[in-house]
């Protein structure tokens, strides 16, 4: 393992160089790095982001595509994320966990891994970008999104457990490509459910390199050479750095490095919490007015491109980018618990876009809000946005946050390394060579993020994370009739008594 | 009451000897010694995702690891004229020894002394100790 190690070091040191040297002296190694992959991305970026232009603004399809299937799942299963959501805090607590099963994956592990792959930079970030753009407003719109996604995370973690692979060793494989391949053919339509599963697979592999990867590497980079003056200019070297550590867990199979986040990841998380509630409760006296800001901004903004719209658009955008709902890529975390009943696993997983959107990205934007960081056409976005709002109350905050960001963005790589993964092993199948391939080619992409300037950065991973939708929700209306059944039958286990509370 | 005397067994030299002085007492009174091997787990502790797929293999080889640990105990017992029965279970060692007396009305638990005085053993508090507080039936320690 360590020689694997070594050989994949050197080979993105020698990436790195390669670039380095084509670029010349002149033009700096971000620079380089930047122009080369613009004219790669910019078309792939412009098709997938299709606009129309709509009362003064350009929407892009494929954020109507993302809204609009969360809308159809909220109606057709009945606001199941309100009427659910008591029962999904009990299962979550373990009140239905069969003692007899411990040592097994419980809700509550299985929910707090997938957490930990969504609440990531986009909590921070993503959401210095929507306020930056759509002001104010987008809060609104983000906490609507992140309400209306968790009736599509419920759809498509219930059949990741219910069309997983169980294999003999006892490991499970589930996720979007085998519900869509599996739960398609039983309607006789094996070959498009197999043509969707693939272009699940290459938009998940796509999207483990962009939103799971260079936008992490990025934001965290720009967060830690603000206040290691030492590493501006050198991307490439932050990224190398960053790009061993992954290393070392993901190919050298050093647990423990990725055991230690996960533990600091959750702690890093109320530390967040907790000092955007400080602010908010210091700043108490701002609280109405920054609620009639949003609530305003909303519906009749007056600083922000496109209007309205426009705060309706980064809203709706960020907050599918931060929740990963209707995405598909938490459907294949939560497949691996054990239950009963697959529709267990979804009214856990349901709780994912409320902590992740309606918590914690609101936290952020009310502090930007309130503290009156945001300052239309500034350039200050991202998460320098988020960082200059939380210094207004505790000077050096930027600190925590750097760390908070280089963590979050740690355990998000970790997940989506694993995600990416798991689609390449389904299109090329399972073997040592092919997954140690993938893994290096991941670590090459973080240095590649962590060297571009933001904007084609977070426009690719965009991209990518949302082509992944593309197929992923035309799946889920196929199947969405199955679904009920299973709902139905649940709801009827509960009301026999044949599933019951165990405490 | 039922006869049945728990044992907390791990496989350690102390271990055996709480067997031998349970099994002392079963084999005077007719009565039944059940082990029981626990595997420390959390169900709150936080796994990557790779772990989470692979936890239902890893579980399905620690609990026959386990099993391959208590069950020749629990023949050699039999063979010697003792009744033995044995439990290999994932969880919080304390809890679990309390529900499972509880649940088979058993007359006593025995385990075995770990001889530990670090530091550790005395922030973190021993499985002794834990019992001793809250076990719903008397316990025995065997050095």
């Amino acid at each position: 393992m360590n020689r694997l190690f070594l050989a994949t070091l050197s080979l993105l040191s020698v990436s790195t160089a390669a670039i380095a040297q084509e670029a010349g002296e002149a033009a700096s190694i971000d620079q380089a790095i930047s122009d080369a992959i613009a004219p790669i991305v910019n078309p792939i970026v412009n098709t997938i982001f299709y606009s129309v232009p709509l009362f003064g603004a350009d929407v892009p399809l494929i954020v109507g595509w993302l809204i609009v299937a969360a809308t159809i799942f909220t109606f057709y299963f009945g606001f199941i994320q309100f009427r659910g959501f008591k029962h999904s805090i009990e299962l979550v607590r373990g009140d239905y966990f069969d003692p007899k099963d411990s040592g097994e994956v419980t809700p509550f592990q299985a929910l707090a891994t997938a957490l930990s792959g969504t609440v990531g930079l986009g909590n921070i970030a993503g959401v210095g970008v929507a306020v930056y753009l759509g002001g104010p407003g987008a809060t609104f719109w983000m906490i609507l999104a992140g309400l209306m996604g968790m009736a599509s995370k419920f759809t498509e973690c219930i059949l990741g457990v219910r069309y997983r692979n169980e294999y003999p060793d006892g490991t499970v494989s589930g996720g979007p490509m085998y519900y869509l391949s599996k739960g398609l053919s039983e309607d006789g339509k094996a070959g498009l459910g197999k043509f969707l599963a693939i272009f699940f697979s290459i938009c998940c592999v796509a999207g483990s390199f962009g939103g799971g990867n260079m936008f992490q590497a990025n934001q965290s980079f720009a967060q830690v050479s603000n206040i290691i003056p030492f590493f501006q200019g050198k991307g490439w070297l932050f990224g190398i750095i960053l790009a061993a550590v992954v290393a070392v867990v993901i190919i050298g199979g050093i647990k423990s490095i990725a055991r230690v986040t996960e533990k600091i990841v959750p702690f890093m998380a109320i530390l967040y919490v907790g000092s955007a509630l400080l602010i908010i409760l210091l700043n108490i006296g701002h609280v109405p007015e920054a609620i009639s800001a949003i609530f305003a901004g909303a519906f009749a903004p007056t600083a922000v491109a496109g209007g309205a719209v426009g705060a309706l658009i980064q809203g709706f955008k960020r907050a599918a980018f931060s929740n990963e709902a209707g995405i598909g890529s938490a459907s294949i975390a939560h497949s691996a618990v054990q239950t009963r009943h697959p529709v267990t696993e979804g009214y856990v997983a349901l709780l994912e876009p409320f902590i992740d959107t309606v918590v914690i990205c609101t936290m952020t934007s009310l502090v930007i809000t309130i503290t009156g960081a945001w300052v239309p056409d500034s350039g200050v976005t991202g998460i320098d946005l988020t960082a200059k709002a939380f210094e207004t109350n505790f000077s050096g905050f930027g600190y925590v946050l750097a760390i908070a960001a280089l963590l979050f963005a740690f355990s998000t790589m970790i997940s989506w390394s694993y995600y990416g993964l798991k689609a390449w092993t389904y299109m090329f199948g399972e073997g040592q060579a092919k997954e140690i391939l993938f893994k290096i080619i991941f670590c090459i992409f973080i240095v590649i993020g962590s060297s571009m300037s933001l904007g084609p950065v977070i426009d690719f991973s965009d991209a990518m994370i949302f082509a992944m939708a593309i197929a992923n929700i035309i799946g889920l209306y196929m199947l969405m009739p199955k679904v009920k059944v299973l709902l139905a039958d649940y709801h009827e286990r509960l009301r026999s008594g044949e599933i019951k509370k165990v405490v | 009451m039922s006869d049945i005397i728990i044992v907390g067994y791990d496989g350690t030299a102390s271990a055996k000897r709480a067997v031998q002085h349970a099994a002392g007492i079963s084999k005077a009174s007719g009565g039944t010694v059940h082990l029981v091997h626990v595997l420390e787990w959390s169900p709150y502790s936080f796994l990557t995702p790779e772990e989470l797929s692979e936890r239902h293999k890893r579980r399905e080889q620690e609990l026959a690891r386990a099993t391959a640990i208590v069950q020749p105990v629990v023949d050699d017992l039999k063979s010697k004229g003792v009744n033995a029965t044995c439990e290999v279970r994932h969880g919080h060692a304390g809890e679990l020894l309390c529900e499972i007396a509880n649940d088979k009305k058993a007359r006593a638990i025995v385990i075995g002394r770990t001889g530990s005085t670090s530091i550790a053993a005395r922030l973190m508090g021993s499985l002794a100790l834990t019992l001793v507080q809250a076990a719903p039936v008397p316990v025995t320690v065997v050095p």
